[in-house]
């Protein structure tokens, strides 16, 4: 694995059904006073162009599907950070009649940032966390056809 | 022969020019950083953004068009190289090299008409967005544009090529030190910043409304090959402003002319909100077009 991965990860932000409190720590991550883009983090809105998912929230089986299908758009190398309790164990969604389970249970997930939502600090760390992975690990390359 | 491929691959061509361009970007967004009181990307960053992306899978959408798909950021990016060429090897030899200023307006052209094919190549609706946006952009800042170039060529009186221009005014003064010049400096200023797709006029872009436009489906080298465009056109642009206007970028003055006005471009694009595509045509064909207008007027006044 090419070290340039871990200088420069391109984000695509993902809500599969939150509550939104993570989704407003993921913007607050990118602003100015946090300054991500100090770890070439930068937030893109076409998962073309990312390396990296954010999910954030509690499955449901409305979200499931539309996740699959975009994440088998998405061009290798690619990483998933799964952010917030929900996205991790379902929190307070748990045995609710809609939730399908926590995002690892359907996919491959890289980096988990727990809490409630968790704070931008804890969101960096993810970050740094994942830059060590890219490091250690091997993933593949080529040309994909849809 | 072998110094035509060298011009091209290695000194002002490919390899310099994309070190150049990354430097520039890097200076943007360093800048940026600066205005909102942030520390900012380190100076590889650009760097490890256009390597990594030549280093990721190519994704080709369903339904459309793969030749053109691939072709288009391969066209838009040595269209670029070769007015890279050409305004460098001008400033270097201080001669006419192949082309003169007409050529240079044709080959700026190429990189919009590479994002228009793009977007119609993708079969995304998004991208058909930005494709007839970009469609709508060219035609309001072109006008102008090439309105503010007139009054070169009038004060010049008649010296088309670009070492030619740049030689009158290293005789006669910068064209900026006269009233029609600076009206016509200021009018090809607004057009470069929405030929460049900054923010007031990154309509076609539009990262918050329509996640890139016509790169959103690209991925990859050909993104790369996309992004790397952007960049150059953001190091040209400047370039060409400071021949045209500044009296060229021989001297260390001259490079800080040229510094400058890539400071101003970042400045605009950072203290402006975005327009409405319909917004874009009424300011372009009305003041704007306007003011280039009144620039040729005093122009063959000779004022």
């Amino acid at each position: 694995m090419s070290k340039v991965f871990a200088k420069s990860i391109w984000v695509y932000h993902f809500a599969a059904s939150p509550c939104n409190n993570c989704d407003i720590e993921i913007l607050d991550t990118l602003t100015p006073k946090f300054d991500a883009e100090r770890f070439g983090v930068k937030l893109v809105g076409s998962i073309r162009h990312a390396d990296c998912m954010l999910i954030t929230g509690a499955l449901n089986s409305k979200v499931l599907p539309r996740l699959k299908r975009i994440l088998k758009q998405a061009p290798e190398p690619f990483f998933v950070i799964a952010i917030g309790t929900c996205a991790l164990d379902l929190g307070v969604f748990r045995g609710s009649y809609n939730v399908v389970g926590p995002v690892d249970k359907h996919i491959k997930v890289d980096v988990y940032v727990p809490g409630c939502p968790p704070k931008p600090e804890a969101m960096l760390a993810g970050v740094v966390k994942l830059k060590e992975k890219v490091l250690a690990g091997e993933k593949k390359k080529g040309v994909k056809k849809l | 022969m072998e110094m035509i491929f060298f011009d091209y691959i290695i000194f002002p061509g490919i390899l310099f020019t994309l070190a150049a361009a990354m430097a520039v970007s890097w200076i943007d967004r360093k800048v940026t950083a600066l205005l909102q009181w942030r520390v900012g990307p380190p100076v590889l960053q650009p760097f490890y953004d256009f390597w990594k992306l030549f280093k990721k899978e190519t994704v080709i959408p369903k339904g459309g068009s793969v030749m053109v798909f691939l072709l288009s950021p391969a066209v838009s990016f040595s269209a670029l190289i070769l007015v890279s060429v050409i305004l460098l090897k001008t400033t270097l030899t201080s001669m006419a090299y192949i082309g003169d200023i007409f050529v240079v307006i044709y080959l700026l052209l190429i990189p919009s008409i590479a994002v228009i094919m793009s977007g119609a190549a993708s079969s995304n609706p998004l991208a058909s967005l930005g494709a007839s946006r970009e469609m709508k952009m060219v035609l309001s800042y072109e006008l102008p544009f090439i309105l503010a170039v007139c009054v070169v060529l009038i004060k010049t009186g008649g010296i088309t090529d670009l070492a030619g221009i740049v030689a009158y005014q290293n005789v006669h003064g910068a064209f900026i030190g006269s009233l029609s010049g600076f009206l016509a400096f200021a009018v090809t200023v607004v057009c470069f910043q929405s030929k460049m797709a900054q923010v007031p006029f990154d309509i076609p872009e539009a990262e918050q409304e329509i996640m890139g436009g016509a790169m959103i489906e690209y991925s990859g080298p050909p993104l790369a090959l996309f992004v790397a465009a952007r960049w150059i056109l953001m190091a040209l642009l400047p370039l060409l402003i400071t021949m045209l206007y500044l009296g060229g970028i021989h001297s260390a003055l001259g490079i800080l002319k040229y510094v400058g006005v890539v400071v101003l471009v970042i400045l605009i694009k950072n203290t402006n909100p975005r327009l409405r595509i319909n917004q874009t045509l009424r300011f372009f064909w009305g003041i704007v077009t306007g003011v280039a207008a009144v620039s040729i007027i005093l122009a063959f006044l000779g004022l």
